[in-house]
């Protein structure tokens, strides 16, 4: 009995195709469409969060909370100035008054309009590098101009939604290994009872001097093939409907969700989930049928 | 001739029941014919389970081709089972596979090319006489048809003993004599044949036959009517 990859080959016929064995591919199919939505879902959050930190990590506002216009005004372009004077910053931009009054419009309505309204001036920084030291570079240069400018990190304010990106990275990398040790167990139990099922046919093939790897090949390879197959239908139809719903989410404009989208490393991978997972049951079916063999002489 | 079964004091038990061989001491010669007589019930399945290695005794000593069975590490057990034919009461054929692949299956295990397969197996086909019956699923066969199956099955490796345990039980006496026949003209090319029957009418078919008597489990021969005795050393 030896390997072949010929669906034809005469060992393959030695386990009759039980109604059981198409019962597997099925279950397969809904474990790896389930593993495939959970590892995009992972992949898409880990993908979301890195863009997040790329846009994030280096972006600053700074606010010059003064109420006598004239001098907030002077102050503004003193440190917007400044700014412009660091190698380590790459975009100043001050933000205009009829741009605040957007912002604040749906508390104040048009009464932000009104000139008279003391406002706090903004001022968009984004640097090379996010690191603290350039952060701290930027708030002492607008410290010396205005004591009371505030500095606020866009990632700081940020930063609920990256945990909350995180925490899903992490879950969705729990669901792929929660599915994969379910898959283990569902190939251990159709491998035990395939053994039972086709225990008289083992038992001759025993009698004939076939040993324990030559029976356990047998069933490895059908529940790899099982298990390939529905796999591969359905990671097909999950990666379908990834890919839909990523269009519908490219649709929406939104730059954050943007980050989401799949990259195509990211769909390698999850095409990858299928043929991981028919080795993981190879695996466990050889375990399987080896420890079961074993005990019989 | 060389010894190549022995027993010395073999015991048998199944669980915590009682004995079912009790201090069995035999010893097959190579090229012999031997049956295993004795009544329903008497050991004679124990005994040939033991010397097909389906079984391994709770005491004693079983030497098969000079080894003793009894410490062979299990993953040794599949090359010395390749050396033994066995045919089975209730046949044992694969019932999804054609009597074609059933005669084939000693041969695929033992990893014979497909290639070098075909030719044996026609050849047995012919031997038993069912060349157009090679696509035929054991089902669709007749008893004493799958019986001769099984038996082909038993000889296309070549095996240096076979072991048949009440192999005219389910046919009729024409086929039993067919079959027994069979056994004869594998003898006659030097194995060693080794059938149980509880039958008498088939001892005398093989004159040259030795013969073991099993009765509750032990090798009797108190009348000394059969001929060869147990432990016979001739």
């Amino acid at each position: 009995m030896k390997f072949s990859l010929n669906p034809a080959a005469p060992d393959r016929r030695l386990l009759d195709r039980s109604r059981r064995a198409r019962a597997m591919s099925w279950i397969m199919a809904i474990m790896l469409f389930l593993t495939v939505l959970a590892g995009a879902l992972g992949l898409g959050m880990f993908a979301a969060r890195g863009s997040l930190d790329r846009q994030l990590s280096g972006r600053l506002t700074v606010q010059i909370v003064e109420p006598d216009a004239a001098a907030r005004d002077r102050d503004t372009q003193a440190m917007a100035d400044a700014f412009r004077k660091m190698p380590s910053v790459k975009r100043v931009e001050v933000v205009d008054r009829e741009r605040l009054a957007e912002l604040v419009r749906p508390w104040l309505g048009d009464a932000g309009l009104d000139p008279d309204l003391p406002m706090p001036a903004m001022i968009d920084v984004d640097l090379s590098d996010g690191s603290d030291a350039a952060v701290s570079r930027v708030a002492q240069a607008a410290k010396a101009i205005y004591a009371d400018a505030r500095v606020d990190r866009h990632a700081q304010w940020l930063s609920p939604v990256r945990s909350f990106m995180t925490t899903m990275s992490w879950l969705a990398a729990g669901l792929v290994l929660l599915m994969a040790t379910a898959t283990a167990a569902v190939v251990l139990l159709v491998a035990r009872s395939g053994l039972d099922t086709h225990r008289d046919t083992i038992e001759v093939l025993h009698m004939l001097g076939a040993t324990d790897i030559q029976v356990a090949r047998l069933f490895q390879r059908r529940i790899a093939f099982d298990t390939l197959l529905g796999g591969l239908l359905g990671a097909g139809a999950a990666m379908g409907l990834v890919a839909f719903l990523q269009s519908r989410l490219g649709l929406l404009g939104s730059e954050m969700l943007s980050g989401v989208a799949l990259q195509q490393r990211d769909w390698f991978l999850l095409l990858m989930l299928p043929i991981l997972f028919a080795l993981m049951a190879t695996f466990a079916a050889r375990v399987a049928v080896l420890r079961a063999l074993g005990r019989v002489l | 001739m060389a010894n190549i079964v022995q027993f010395e004091n073999v015991g048998l038990r199944y669980g915590t029941g009682p004995e079912t061989l009790s201090d069995v001491s035999f010893s097959l010669r190579s090229g012999a014919f031997y049956f295993v007589t004795g009544a329903s019930g008497a050991g004679k399945t124990s005994l040939l389970k033991l010397l097909y290695l389906a079984q391994r005794p709770t005491r004693g000593v079983v030497r098969l081709f000079g080894e003793d069975t009894v410490t062979l590490p299990r993953k040794r057990l599949p090359g010395f089972r390749r050396r033994i034919g066995v045919v089975f009461q209730d046949f044992r054929l694969v019932p999804h596979l054609s009597s074609y692949d059933n005669i084939a299956l000693p041969l695929r295990v033992a990893g014979i090319p497909e290639s070098d397969i075909e030719a044996p197996v026609r050849e047995m086909l012919a031997w038993v006489g069912l060349t157009d019956r090679g696509k035929a699923k054991p089902l669709t066969l007749s008893g004493g048809e799958q019986q001769r199956i099984a038996i082909a099955r038993a000889v296309i490796g070549r095996p240096e003993i076979l072991v048949a345990d009440e192999p005219t039980g389910n046919v009729d006496p024409d086929m039993a004599e067919r079959l027994l026949h069979l056994f004869e003209s594998l003898n006659r090319l030097g194995t060693t044949v080794v059938v149980a029957t509880h039958d008498f009418h088939l001892l005398n078919r093989i004159p040259t036959a030795h013969m073991m008597r099993l009765d509750k489990g032990q090798i009797h021969d108190p009348t000394g009517a059969l001929r060869h005795p147990a432990g016979s050393t001739e």
